[in-house]
């Protein structure tokens, strides 16, 4: 009897059991903007891998139809060498979308562990770590992709993927490392020392859990922060090789000043694009926040 | 009081310093004393109470003891089973091992929860640690220790922001009762919460210790909880201990300067009682500059010459056990 | 009782917060009255809502409070003559009206020293900016002003601590500082919000015994809002006991501490641990915990936590009865005493 009674403390009191997830919910889709954000974001992601996992045709010149306007044949019309814009924008943004997500959910990954241990640790392992940091930050992103470039001969996705989450982790380790440091005083991690808890089982256990939402947060705004770079970076032509279509590379073909004035479905729909995706991000993001950090309110 | 009483933790000369560093290469400029050659036993069954003003390490003391602060020198003696063994010379087994003997409580129980975790969650952990496998093994040992605490079942399953601070307060003491400690180290665990609340959780950790014989250092800011909870009181006045007594004796026949006037300073909710103030001057002096021989000279009303260059120790004056660190009384003993 | 005595007079002071479109009503129909010269002690627990009447009466509270009273009487005696204030009727709270009173007239000291002063100015530029705001004084005369009050309130070295930070101070003499900064324009009635409970026992008796100094000496009229019942005994000529946003017991020291009649107060005054208890002997326990002030049942707040609750005190709120001038209870075990307002 009693072993019945005890072993289901768990299962006896679901019915008491409150739910932080249900609650938080409950209070983002009260944000309509971000409610709007995260519905612009599904549905332009999905968009994209339609387009790929249908095969678009984004990449056969058509000499025909170079420079053509947008019609029923092709919705955005076609780029310099008549290649259809509709699909490369779809196609280009498979890529770019995987480049932001990616570059930022890695560089978040290394910042949080890196800014764990310093925060934590505190004192040398600490100075180490932030001077490390530090050199990483003081070398411009642009000069670092053209010394990658230089040394493989080659531009690349995966060149560009590198440098971003070399160049990126930062923010997210000084943030994690900050709250780390406040976090460690609390008396909830003294009690975890005082029961002779492990050092990892600490940090990533106990404290990190509480600093989740910020790296969350920051990390929707920097899959933003990361496709724009990616699109300045091919736009000055040392992104993604040329015949990988990304939303940055799309844009190239509008270099010229003809093509700015005379044809401007050519840059407006990637352009469009891009700032309807990165609006939508931020606005996802400043609604995380919201309900994830209450002290931002 | 003849009755041989069992020690169980025996404090000889604890310092515990916090270095000062300055420039880029953390060059020792200084020391804060925190906690300054300290020598104290603990009973077995005991409540000893420890206060002081802020900035007097009691604190400090508290989690030393506890091996959550380093100690700079000195020895921290624990009795398993008859034979001491110091306590800062464990390694890493033993020290996880200690874990289960001495547990603590601590002054904030708004942050002494993880928010982000059902109670369940930081229950179920020290137990995981220490090695409790099996689930039904570990509901039975918080189902027992929820029962000590009058908290239901049913509240295991909420999050920390659901509670009151005296709930929480309870869930605390609970949680370190998991791993049935002998000594319980209490760092203001009522100062946090509200008056009507405080002598809830007072009487409470008074009817736990008898259940569980546990041994108590109570440490806190307030002398009148103190003199409530305690058997002994230790007084602390920057970083030293200038008065051991019991709690009735303390009261009685106040012999530190210090603690008269800490006794006097404390306001008694009754309007009968006139008593005379005895307002001590000036404030608590920075534990970095302390003054030279005794600590408290320049606020000590029966100051004297010696007092400003020798350090006085700690002689026993009056009734057994009571212990005072002050001139006026190594004078007596050496003219007597 | 006329103008002249009584220098603060509060009628059914009502404060709403609302948040996340609820209304929760923190004070209910508060009334009391500061005699002139005298101390009044407002004691309760956190939460209580003795801080928010105290800042809805100076008006402090932010755009989510709603304040309503029929009346905050507030009568100033400028060389002889009573000048009536009647605070619920300024519209803004930070305007001309309110600005004027607070500092010549009235002024509080706050909790937390810490906090109170800002870390980037000097302490004596800090004292002397209400003086050169509300009376136009040249900077060498306020100086002179500081320095003066700086000696009164035992601030060692003046000179010298004039120009000091307020990092440079520690915990008691910045309290000091910010009565110094409350009593620079001469007001008649300091509000007091837990001035030393973040300080030291010992601090705490020499601020208490400034603070009793200048009620005494200097005719001042206080209010100290505190949770310490110790101190209440030590400071106050009346006691005005809240519970749950409503004042239960009003009285005199005597009254509340001889006659304690509301079994709140009895208890609060029996739960706390007193200097030289008798060995054994326990404190009693107010079983429970306070009430979430957002949902409230019918009735006395206290009733859940009551050893002598009956089936009416569940059923409407409690009035209040007088059951000697004076003194004001809010329980139905006096119902055969007369009510009042």
């Amino acid at each position: 009897m009693s072993n019945t009674t005890t072993t289901s403390i768990k299962a006896q009191n679901k019915s008491a059991s409150s739910s932080l997830l249900k609650k938080n919910i409950r209070k983002f889709l009260n944000n309509k903007l971000a409610v709007f954000g995260l519905i612009v974001v599904v549905f332009m992601t999905l968009a994209c891998i339609a387009g790929a996992i249908f095969q678009v045709d984004y990449a056969t010149p058509n000499l025909t139809s170079m420079k053509a306007a947008p019609d029923s044949a092709h919705w955005f019309g076609t780029d310099t060498i008549g290649r259809d814009l509709y699909a490369r924008v779809l196609f280009g943004g498979c890529y770019s979308i995987l480049i932001g997500v990616f570059c930022a959910v890695l560089s978040s990954v290394i910042g949080a562990v890196l800014g764990a241990i310093a925060g934590y640790f505190g004192g040398k392992v600490d100075a180490v770590i932030v001077r490390i940091s530090e050199v990483f930050q003081a070398f411009p992103q642009l000069v670092l992709v053209m010394m990658l470039v230089a040394i493989l001969n080659k531009r690349g996705l995966g060149n560009l993927l590198f440098i971003f989450v070399v160049t990126g982790w930062m923010t997210t380790f000084r943030m994690v490392r900050n709250e780390f440091m406040s976090l460690k005083g609390e008396t909830y991690v003294k009690v975890c020392e005082a029961f002779g808890m492990k050092r990892s089982n600490i940090m990533f256990n106990q404290i990190l859990p509480n600093v989740m939402s910020p790296i969350i947060v920051s990390t929707t705004t920097n899959v933003a922060f990361f496709i724009l770079q990616e699109a300045s970076l091919s736009f000055i032509g040392l992104g993604v090789a040329d015949s990988t279509p990304t939303w940055g590379n799309i844009l190239n073909a509008a270099k010229s000043v003809s093509v700015v004035t005379n044809q401007w479905w050519i840059w407006v729909f990637p352009g469009l694009a891009i700032s309807l995706f990165v609006l939508a991000i931020n606005f996802l993001g400043d609604g995380l926040r919201d309900v994830l950090d209450p002290k931002q309110q | 009081m003849n009755e041989k009483r069992e020690v169980i933790f025996k404090i000889e000369n604890l310092k515990t310093w916090f270095p000062i560093t300055k420039g880029a290469f953390k060059k020792v400029v200084g020391h804060v004393k925190a906690v300054d050659d300290v020598s104290l036993e603990v009973y077995r069954g005991e409540t000893l109470g420890i206060v002081g003003e802020s900035g007097c390490g009691k604190s400090t003391f508290g989690k030393t003891i506890m091996m959550l602060e380093k100690a700079t020198g000195g020895k921290v003696l624990f009795n398993y089973g008859g034979e001491f063994k110091d306590v800062t010379k464990f390694n890493k087994d033993e020290m996880f091992q200690f874990r289960r003997k001495v547990q603590m409580v601590f002054q904030d129980p708004y942050s002494a929860l993880n928010p982000q975790k059902k109670i369940y969650t930081s229950f179920e952990e020290p137990l995981k640690v220490h090695g409790v496998k099996n689930q039904a093994d570990r509901e039975a040992v918080m189902q027992k220790v929820l029962k000590m605490v009058n908290i239901q079942p049913d509240y295991l399953m909420r999050y920390p922001h659901e509670f009151s601070g005296g709930q929480r307060q309870r869930l605390c003491i609970a949680r370190a009762l998991e791993v049935m400690p002998e000594v319980l180290i209490c760092d203001e665990p009522v100062s946090a919460l509200d008056v009507s609340i405080q002598a809830q959780v007072l009487n409470l950790m008074k009817d736990i210790q008898k259940e569980m014989n546990l041994t108590y250092l109570f440490i806190a800011h307030d002398l009148s909880v103190v003199q409530y909870m305690s058997d002994r009181i230790v007084v602390m006045y920057l970083g030293k201990i200038v008065e051991i007594a019991d709690s009735r004796a303390l009261y009685d026949e106040p012999l530190h300067p210090y603690t008269k006037a800490l006794l006097s300073a404390i306001p008694v909710p009754d309007i009968h009682k006139t008593k005379k103030r005895q307002i001590l001057e000036g404030e608590v002096p920075s534990p970095i500059h302390k003054p030279s021989g005794c600590a408290f000279h320049n606020r000590c009303p029966n100051c004297m010459e010696i007092c400003k260059t020798v350090d006085p120790a700690m002689v026993h004056h009056g009734a057994e056990g009571h212990m005072v660190a002050c001139h006026l009384y190594t004078q007596n003993e050496k003219q007597g | 009782m006329d103008t002249k005595e009584i220098i603060l007079d509060v009628k059914n002071l009502n404060t709403t917060f609302v948040s996340d479109r609820k209304e929760v009503r923190i004070v209910k129909n508060v009334s009391f009255q500061v005699k002139r010269g005298t101390a009044l002690a407002v004691v309760g627990e956190s939460g209580c809502g003795k801080s928010v009447t105290m800042n809805s009466i100076m008006r402090f509270l932010g755009k989510n409070a709603k304040i309503e009273a029929d009346s905050i009487q507030y009568n100033a005696l400028r060389d002889g003559k009573v000048t009536e204030y009647h605070l619920e009727q300024i519209k803004n709270p930070n305007g001309p009206e309110m600005r004027a009173l607070r500092g010549p007239d009235m002024s509080m000291v706050f909790q937390d020293p810490m906090s109170s002063l800002n870390p980037v100015y000097k302490v004596g530029d800090q004292v002397a900016e209400g003086l050169i705001q509300h009376t136009g004084m040249k900077k060498k005369e306020a100086r002179e002003k500081v320095l003066e009050m700086f000696r009164k309130l035992g601030i060692p070295d003046p000179e010298e601590r004039i120009d000091c930070y307020p990092h440079q101070f520690s915990g008691g003499m910045k309290q000091r500082v910010v009565i110094a900064i409350a009593m620079i324009c001469n007001p008649e009635l300091i509000i007091c919000d837990e001035p030393t409970t973040a300080l030291d026992v010992t601090i705490q008796a020499q601020i208490m015994e400034l603070l009793k100094d200048l009620q005494v000496k200097e005719g001042k009229s206080i209010v100290l809002i505190t949770h310490n019942m110790g101190l209440v005994a030590e400071m106050a000529d009346e006691v005005c006991v809240m519970y749950m946003g409503r004042v239960v017991e009003f009285g005199s020291l005597e009254d509340v501490f001889d006659r304690t009649s509301h079994p709140y107060t009895k208890a609060l005054l029996r739960s706390v641990p007193v200097l030289g208890l008798a060995d054994g002997q326990k404190l009693e326990t107010i079983p429970g915990s306070t009430p979430n002030p957002a949902n409230l049942k019918p009735g006395c707040e206290f009733a859940d936590r009551c050893p002598e609750c009956t089936a009416a005190c569940r059923e409407k709120d409690i009035p209040t009865f007088e059951i000697s001038p004076g003194h004001r209870v809010r329980c139905l075990k006096y119902k055969n005493f007369p009510e009042v307002e």
